[in-house]
Order: structure tokens, then C-alpha cells, then sequence
């Protein structure tokens, strides 16, 4: 697919549609406080990013992400180990971890703003809250999923159960871990922006909800313009360090030979 | 003098299922001289992987006893080798880190073992491939690396669980003589196990026939063909004749595919 004259036709597709948007609403006469044109959608991200408000605000709300991604994925990473590897522990703790996950988080967000503040607290903790099931899940599934017969073939050595962990069952769960990690990263920013949302002084989450105040939908607009890239470039960042883990995993090659294929 | 690698008396193995039990083994009894190659051949279901489990101690009898150069087999050993019928490779391991896996588990010290696994690896062809990644090598290649990995720690015995029955025809042949070569190189005693009886006649001393339900032994065959073998021995009178046997042995007792 990712030949000239594809790129070509995408980025003509791209333009059209955006020429579209603008000339419908101002043909149409429709309020810049319902739909804004590109035009003042760019103009507002122009101005946004001149004033340095943006970058000041768009640093904050990375920060809460990666912070609430690191520590919900080791959450995530340790539990998950605990539960796949200890009976007691998935008979006793599992069945909460469930409920807690089945409740939408997004309902939890008002309280831990009161527990825990206006500051970067209160972000870093929703954000991590929901980063961690994809990861506590995906590293029960793949710690459980080692092979038997390499599980025998251990065995056969006379390794150890610690042994078979460290040198088996880790390896083999990190297509699982990563996956998760590619979720959680998302999760993580929807976190931070929620939380945001409820109540906060900084980032771009508190930025979306003052300007809504403010009847500012250019600006709400290119604020969400930024968040879709930033989404995508977090989503690039992780993708690029499976290819590195996990350079020995079929089903990467597979994913690396379609895209070849195609290409 | 010759000594005893393996001595099995009357061992038996039964299964709980539903209704009562199984009995997978029932009153095996036989014993294999150091250096000796002896195949088991049997249709499936004759309880020869659960044999082989039990004398690589992950499988526990439930009459009998197992005793490997005398002290009796409980439980896993490190001075068996093991090869399974897939290559069972760690695909996050190069070549080498594969064979080398026995000495990281036994803790052995890589160093010790660096130039043996090299040598290992240029015995079994591989020379060149030592960094490669298992998902590089053709499934002969794979299990290659199998045997030699099976064979890096020095095992007293090496124990093969129907190791060429996933690879096509022709491949399956070179194995033969690979690891035909390799034992006359080695003199390691091998327990092989099979449901090919050319493929038994072919490598083995010694071939144990085995009957399902109750799995038992009913014939212990000496194979008395000159080594090294040529594939072409496959074709002469002498074999055929070891092959009929073994086959009328199972037509008496309802078939190959029983």
C-alpha cells in the first residue's frame, strides 16, 4: 500500500475533506460555537502553542500519564505475577480485583480528586488505576500460557520452580506484557485527562473543560487535534519497544511480513 | 565388562479415569548395557511415552522400580538428556543459548562447557549457526539442536521420545544417519522410542516391541546388521525379515492401529 501514488492519494483525500469542512461551514452559516472551520481550529492551536499555554499544560498531562502508566503497569506486572503463580492468592484476591475492574472507573474519579487533591496526585493515581488491569490480566495469561512440553523439558533438567520463572515463564509472558503495556499507555492518558476533568489546575484536560466554560470550541478542537497525536505518538513510542523485546516472537514476524508484503 | 545403564523391573503405571483405572505399563521388566542403543517401537497407546516420562523421572511409577546406572530413578535427573518429538527451542535463545540451556538450569559455568558445545554443534552440522535463532532453522535443524542440547551436560543416558516423527520422509532419513553417526561417535546408551518399525530396525541393538492395553513387552529383538548401516540396508533380505517380525507380532495382537 505504502507506495507514491497511495501517499499521494491520501494526502489529496485529507485535503479534500478538510476543504470540505470549511466550505460547509460557511456555507451553511454555522456558528463557530458549534463547529468551528479548520481555519480558526488552526488558528487556535497556532496561537495555543505561540503563547507556550499549550506546551506549559500538554507537559503537565504527560507527566501525570507516564507517571500513572509506569506505576499502574508495575502494579499490573507484580499482581498479575502474584495471582498466576500463587493459588491462595488468585482464590482469595482475584475475585475482588474482578469487581473492582467491572466498575467504570471513570465513576471513581471525583473521589480520588477529594482523597487526594487538586494536584499531580490525584492524576497519577486515577491514571495508574486504570492502566493496570490490561497488564495484570495479559501477565496472569502469559506467565499460564508456557508450553508444557517446555515446561517437561525444564522439568526433565531438574530446574527449579524459581528456575522455570525466571527462565520460561517471563519470557514467554512478555508478548502478553506487551500487548498490555500498548493498552495501558492509552488507558493511562484517558486517566489523566478524567481526572483532569473533575478538577485540577493544570493540563490540557482542565484546559478542555475551562474553555468549554468559555463557549471556546476552536479551542477545544485543536486541544483534542493534540491529544489524538499525542495518543498516536505514546502508542509509536510502545510499539517500537516491542519490536526491540521482542524480536524473536512469530507472530511479530508474521505482523512485520504483511506489513512487507503490502508495502 | 559390560554394565547395566538402565535396569526396569516389573514396572506398572496405572491411570485413574472414570471408570476405574488404566493400565498405561504392566509388568516391565528389561535392562540396556551402557553404550547400548535400544529402540522401543509400539503402535500409540502402548503406554512407550509414559515409559520414557517415567525413566526421565517426571512421571512417577505405580508399581515397580527404575534404576539408572543403579540408584533407582525418583524423580528428575541431571544426568539424563532428554529429546522430545517437537524441537521444544527457546525462541528467545540463539542456537547456542538453546544447548547451552541444561548448563544455565544445572549451573554448570558456560565457560566450562563454551568449546564443547562448539564441538557438538560442528558433529551435528551446525557450525555456522550457533547465533542464529531457532525460527531460522528448518524443522531437521531444529531438531538438531535438539539432540545437542540433549547431549551438552554429558548425560549418562539420552532418552528420545519419537524425535524425527514430525518431519517429512526424506528429512527423517538424514536424521537417521545423523544420529547414527552421532551415537557411533559418542557411545551414549539411547532409549528410543518409535512407532516406525523400519526406523527402529534401523538404528537400534536392540528393539522392544510393545503391545497396548495393558502396555507390555512382547518381544525383545537383537538386531545383528553391521554398522554403520547405509540406508540401503533397508533392503536387504536381513532386514525385511526383522521388519515382517516385528510387524506379525502386531497383526497377532489386532494391529498397527489399535
Amino acid at each position: 500500500m505504502r507506495n507514491a501514488k497511495n501517499i499521494g492519494l491520501s494526502a489529496l483525500l485529507f485535503c479534500a475533506s478538510i476543504a470540505a469542512w470549511e466550505a460547509v461551514v460557511r456555507g451553511f452559516e454555522i456558528p463557530a460555537f458549534i463547529l468551528p472551520p479548520p481555519s480558526q481550529v488552526t488558528l487556535a492551536l497556532w496561537r495555543g502553542f505561540a503563547s507556550g499555554l499549550y506546551l506549559q499544560h500538554l507537559g503537565h498531562t504527560l507527566l501525570e500519564t507516564m507517571l500513572g502508566f509506569i506505576a499502574g503497569s508495575a502494579l499490573g506486572l507484580i499482581l498479575g505475577t502474584m495471582v498466576a503463580m500463587s493459588r491462595p492468592v488468585e482464590f482469595f484476591l482475584y475475585p475482588y480485583i474482578v469487581m473492582f475492574q467491572s466498575l467504570p472507573k471513570v465513576a471513581l474519579a471525583p473521589l480520588i480528586v477529594v482523597w487526594f487533591g487538586l494536584g499531580l496526585t490525584s492524576k497519577v493515581i486515577n491514571a495508574a488505576l486504570i492502566a493496570f488491569f490490561p497488564l495484570l490480566v495479559n501477565t496472569m495469561v502469559g506467565l499460564r500460557s508456557a508450553d508444557e512440553e517446555r515446561v517437561s523439558l525444564m522439568r526433565s533438567l531438574a530446574a527449579s520452580e524459581r528456575q522455570i520463572f525466571w527462565m520460561l515463564r517471563l519470557p514467554n509472558a512478555l508478548p502478553f506484557v506487551m500487548a498490555g503495556l500498548d493498552v495501558a499507555m492509552i488507558f493511562a492518558l484517558i486517566g489523566a485527562i478524567v481526572a483532569e476533568f473533575v478538577g485540577a489546575q493544570k493540563g490540557l484536560g482542565m484546559l478542555i473543560q475551562s474553555m468549554n466554560f468559555n463557549m471556546d470550541v476552536s479551542g477545544q478542537f485543536s486541544i483534542l487535534l493534540i491529544l489524538s497525536v499525542v495518543g498516536l505518538l505514546l502508542n509509536r513510542g510502545v510499539m517500537m519497544i516491542r519490536k526491540r523485546v521482542l524480536f524473536w516472537d512469530p507472530s511479530e514476524k508474521e505482523r512485520a511480513e504483511q506489513e512487507r508484503v503490502s508495502a | 565388562m559390560v554394565t547395566e545403564a538402565i535396569s526396569v523391573q516389573s514396572l506398572s503405571k496405572l491411570y485413574a479415569t472414570r471408570d476405574g483405572g488404566v493400565a498405561a505399563l504392566e509388568q516391565i521388566s528389561f535392562a540396556i548395557d551402557e553404550g547400548e542403543f535400544v529402540a522401543v517401537v509400539g503402535p500409540s497407546g502402548c503406554g512407550k511415552s509414559t515409559l520414557l516420562k517415567i525413566l526421565s523421572g517426571l512421571l512417577a511409577p505405580s508399581g515397580g522400580s527404575a534404576s539408572l546406572r543403579g540408584t533407582p530413578i525418583a524423580g528428575p535427573r541431571r544426568d539424563i538428556g532428554v529429546v522430545f518429538q517437537a524441537p521444544v527451542l527457546f525462541p528467545w535463545r540463539t542456537v547456542l543459548d538453546n544447548v547451552l540451556l541444561p548448563i544455565d538450569v544445572q549451573g554448570l559455568g558456560r565457560d566450562r562447557f563454551m568449546a564443547a558445545a562448539m564441538d557438538l554443534l560442528a558433529l551435528v552440522g551446525l557450525r555456522e549457526f550457533e547465533r542464529r535463532y531457532p525460527w531460522e532453522l528448518s524443522g531437521g535443524m531444529q531438531q538438531r539442536v535438539a539432540i545437542t542440547r540433549a547431549l551438552i551436560h554429558d548425560p549418562a543416558m539420552l532418552l528420545m521420545d519419537e524425535p524425527f516423527g514430525a518431519l517429512d520422509a526424506m528429512t527423517r532419513e538424514h536424521m537417521n544417519l545423523e544420529l547414527q553417526r552421532i551415537w557411533m561417535e559418542r557411545k551414549k546408551t539411547v532409549f528410543f522410542i518409535t512407532h516406525s518399525i523400519p526406523e527402529a530396525v534401523f538404528l537400534a541393538d536392540r528393539v522392544l516391541v510393545m503391545t497396548p492395553r495393558p502396555g507390555r513387552i512382547v518381544d525383545d529383538l537383537r538386531v545383528k546388521l553391521g554398522r554403520p548401516r547405509p540406508l540401503d540396508a533397508m533392503t536387504t533380505p536381513e532386514f525385511g525379515e526383522y521388519t515382517r517380525h516385528i510387524r506379525a507380532l502386531f497383526n497377532v495382537k489386532g494391529g498397527l492401529d489399535a
